[in-house]
């Protein structure tokens, strides 16, 4: 199923949280809404599944205007935060629920709904735990319970809310993995939240990063890493180096010092430069380069991590680099660094 | 971008509310029900109580029977909250502040004049002090009245209200824990100093809470009270047996003065309980 | 009992005021009742059969638990609608009733029991036009089944009211989103949930008017095997002094409350064993 999201507001008292949302989803993709918490990503998940309304805008499921309808009406799986299993019931009869409560018309008998809660069971790999409660169950368990009650009504599109928030560290890798072949074996349109830029980036096809409302950028998880459109994603997806720089007639300038670095053309005066730590090049010092001193090294895994005090300036600015380990640093070394992949953004205030 | 205009068509349906008929028939069942058995009664009593003016309501609590019957339940209220305030804070320390084996069974037995009928827990006190009762004789031959008497009465007030106030603190004390006061005595303070510097402000208002609840409830005792008392008019009659009096004797203003009394004392209670409640909740 | 055990407190006073807290206990509740049932041994078997299922003591306290059945089932539904109400929707006075539930608690049941004989009676504000419609309750069994309605509102109230307002609110919306209509997410979902608590408040509820005496004897008729409640006929046996008579039918009542209580005290722990309070 296709989702489609036109101009979408919503507003909470005086609080915006969303700002005129356009979304196109194509059909069995697999989503992440990435953001800080306050951007309006659980708010977009749950007026798409129908259990908030907007205050203006179009949702629309396959061409089809879909706010005439409410939750119930949806076929929309959704998998809460907190699994929000029925405590009074046990792991079979959660995922029953969904094709008991169905019109006497449409609904299986006893042996069918016997089968296809066993298959949903066997599909999440927890048909042992049939006649558990929930609070019986670990993290983990309830999560893919939860699951496998959304899938029961078979969803045109399934949504889950910080599907790994609320799990330990080691347990939020394994399901991460699971829930992409999982993916891949139904092919269900699917969106997730999360504020974890690691597990949108890991897990899915297409991140949509919001701020403020606001979607920031829409792009592969390459394209917002590598090319991130505005100076929010670069800041919020991987670590960056920020540094305040003047920008005059194209030479771009750091505490009066030019840098011999390009910018696009349209930024003029007080920017941002974006530079990620392993995207700076240390070397001797020399004209052009920015020029500092190494305060500290420490070594792990295949980098090198340098806290550089920059000259310059006023007071000390403080950097952290990543470089090869064949280059030595040592503290003390005074060295020239020159960004080799940068991004410069004008400041917007 | 351009501020979309909003959409009216969209209709706004919150998954956790029913539909408005069905929500306005709810609120009309429970007000109604609450209307019919707990207002109406209550503004009965005021009602009665003025229904000859308010010459008659005075006059009937100005008679000297109405009189001795506020003071002997002011004095049996007196008596029995007292005990059981000393009673249920020291009750109340030993639970909440020490562990030791059988602490539920104890607790459960404080609870236990709760889920006793108020005729029952008159009738405990006839059969040790009646005059077929096990200490009946030997009162009555030292001359000791207990039963048909206020010691009878205080006795029979003190069972029913025994659980108010231990009931009250023991949450609160199990919550606020052992560390103020264990911080206290290894500052050197006594054991007494402790408690009234370091423990008691932390409770007074829980205190306050028990003691009233207990308070309305001594006050209001009539089963229990009815059984112990022998109904010696102008001697033994406290406010609730007057008014059972002077009601199955068809004086209805003057039973319904004496019950528009203990109706606004427990209004009166109702409202400091709140008070107390969100204070409580305040921490 | 009474002895510290485990961890050592460096508190002082747990001498003192456990043995103070005992022997307070045992003068005002222990002995009592343990002279309550002392004297029911000085009956024999049959003689305390005998009392028990005379016909006037067995219609009595057939009249106090099947009317305080019928009250506390009344209660449960009407309780479970006043409670939704109070918790779930806003409307003017809400915090009003909020207040007037307790009443029931606070008010003398001596003046309970007057004001409802009054309401109730042939010219009362309630009973005139219900003896116009053929009803009559005050002095028959339906009086004694409307003041046990009213002693026992509080009970399913309270007991429900904090789960309520605490229930997740994910769930109801999970219901939902699974296709329910609300009719199913109010019977299939939130009301299962919140059984444990209804049945406690329904247990305290019939607990309590098998025993009540004061807000029922005035509207009650009080007439031998038609509307003669349980602590009545003791009140009548003690002023015969007939004090086996009384003691046995006390017996027969505490027995009962106390079954109540630990039934409902087993309640609580089953719904926290199965359904924590998260």
């Amino acid at each position: 199923m296709t989702i489609e999201l036109k101009n979408i507001v919503k507003k909470f008292g005086a609080f915006t949280a969303l700002d005129g949302v356009d979304l196109k989803v194509a059909n069995g993709e697999l989503l992440a809404l990435l953001g800080p918490s306050g951007s309006g990503k659980t708010t977009l998940l749950r007026i798409i599944a129908g259990l908030d309304w907007p205050d203006a805008g179009e949702v629309s499921f396959d061409g089809e205007s879909t706010l005439g309808h409410g939750a119930s009406e949806r076929r929309v799986g959704f998998v809460f935060q907190h699994y929000a299993l029925f405590r009074h019931m046990t792991v079979f009869e959660n995922v029953a629920f969904g094709l008991r409560v169905q019109p006497r018309a449409v609904r299986k008998d006893e042996a069918g709904i016997r089968m296809r809660v066993k298959e949903l069971l066997d599909l999440v790999q927890l048909d042992w735990l049939a006649d558990r409660y929930p609070n019986q169950l670990s993290g983990g368990q309830r999560q893919r319970i939860a699951l496998a009650r959304a899938l029961a009504i078979e969803p045109g599109i399934l949504l889950l809310d910080e599907p790994f928030g609320a799990l330990d560290a080691k347990v939020r890798k394994e399901l991460r993995q699971w829930l992409r072949s999982l993916h891949s074996e139904i092919s269900v349109t699917s969106i997730f939240v999360t504020h974890d830029q690691e597990e949108a980036l890991e897990v899915a096809n297409r991140v949509v990063v919001m701020d403020k409302g606001q979607i920031e950028q829409i792009g592969t998880p390459a394209e917002v890493y590598d090319n991130p459109a505005t100076a929010f994603v670069h800041g919020f997806i991987g670590e960056s180096i920020v540094l305040p720089v003047e920008v005059n007639q194209g030479c771009v300038r750091l505490g009066g010092k030019s840098l011999g670095i390009a910018v696009a053309d349209g930024i003029s005066g007080a920017s941002k430069l974006f530079v990620r730590r392993h995207d700076m090049q240390v070397g001797p010092i020399g004209a052009g380069l920015l020029e500092g001193t190494i305060r500290h090294v420490r070594t792990f895994g295949p980098t090198q991590r340098a806290e550089v005090a920059l000259c310059g300036g006023e007071g000390k600015t403080l950097i952290e680099i990543d470089a090869p380990r064949d280059r030595t640093l040592q503290a003390g070394d005074i060295v020239g660094l020159r960004p080799q992949r940068y991004r410069i953004f004008a400041a917007q205030d | 971008m351009s501020r979309p205009q909003p959409t009216s068509s969209a209709p706004r349906r919150d998954v956790r509310i029913e539909p408005g008929p069905i929500r306005v028939a709810i609120i009309a069942m429970a007000l109604i029900f609450l209307s019919v058995f707990v207002v109406l009664p209550l503004a009965v009593v005021f009602a009665q109580a003025f229904a000859k003016g308010a010459g008659a309501f005075v006059a009937a609590l100005s008679d000297p029977e109405a009189w001795s019957a506020i003071r002997l339940t002011l004095l049996v209220a007196a008596i029995s909250v007292g005990l059981n305030l000393v009673f249920g804070v020291m009750a109340a320390w030993a639970i909440a502040k020490f562990d030791f084996h059988g602490k539920a069974f104890l607790v459960t037995l404080i609870d236990l004049p709760f889920s006793v009928s108020p005729v029952i827990s008159g009738l405990v006190f006839v059969l040790l002090f009646g005059a077929q009762g096990y200490w009946g004789a030997w009162l009555q031959s030292h001359d000791v009245h207990v039963l048909f008497a206020a010691p009878g009465i205080a006795l029979a007030t003190i069972f029913v209200t025994f659980p108010f106030v231990a009931r009250s603190l023991i949450p609160l004390m199990q919550e606020q824990g052992t560390q103020e006061e264990e911080a206290a005595i290894s500052l050197g303070a006594s054991g007494l100093q402790t408690f009234f510097r370091v423990t008691l402000p932390n409770i007074k208002w829980g205190l306050l809470y028990g003691v009233l609840l207990c308070n309305a409830r001594a006050m209001g005792e009539f089963g229990a009270v009815s059984v112990v008392s022998g109904h010696i008019r102008g001697e033994t009659n406290t406010m609730p047996l007057l008014v059972e009096i002077l009601y199955n004797e068809y004086q209805f203003v003057a039973s319904f003065a004496i019950a528009s009394l203990l109706a606004m004392l427990a209004l009166v209670t109702l409202v400091v309980k709140t008070v107390l409640e969100r204070r409580l909740d305040e921490g | 009992m009474g002895v510290a055990t485990g961890r050592r407190s460096t508190l002082p006073g747990f001498g003192l005021t456990m043995g103070l807290t005992l022997t307070w206990l045992s003068v005002i509740i222990l002995i009592p009742l343990a002279g309550l049932f002392l004297k029911t041994f000085e009956l024999s078997f049959d003689q305390f059969w005998g009392i028990v299922t005379s016909r006037r003591t067995l219609n009595a306290l057939k009249i106090s638990f099947g009317l305080s059945f019928a009250a506390a089932i009344v209660n449960l539904v009407m309780g479970t609608i006043v409670v939704w109400a109070l918790v779930r929707y806003r409307f003017p006075g809400r915090r009003l009733f909020d207040a007037i539930v307790d009443i029931p608690f606070a008010l003398p049941t001596a003046v309970a029991g007057v004001a409802l004989s009054s309401l109730f009676a042939q010219k009362g504000w309630l009973g005139a036009p219900l003896a116009e419609l053929g009803i009559k309750v005050a002095f028959t069994p339906a009086g004694i089944f409307i003041a046990m309605i009213f002693i026992g509102i509080p009970f399913v109230v309270r007991t429900v009211q904090p789960i309520l307002i605490d229930l997740d609110v994910e769930i109801e919306e999970a219901a939902a989103s699974l296709g329910a209509s609300r009719w199913h997410t109010v019977f299939r979902v939130i009301l299962p949930s919140l059984i444990p608590a209804l049945l406690t408040g329904f247990a305290l509820a019939f607990a309590r008017g098998i025993g009540e005496y004061g807000s029922v004897i005035f509207i009650a008729g009080n007439l031998p095997n038609v509307s003669e409640i349980a602590p009545l006929l003791i009140v009548i046996r003690l002023s015969e002094f007939r004090y086996a008579d009384a003691t046995a039918i006390a017996v027969v009542m505490l027995v009962a409350s106390f079954l109540i209580i630990f039934a409902v005290n087993r309640l609580q722990r089953w719904a926290q064993t199965r359904i924590p309070a998260h």
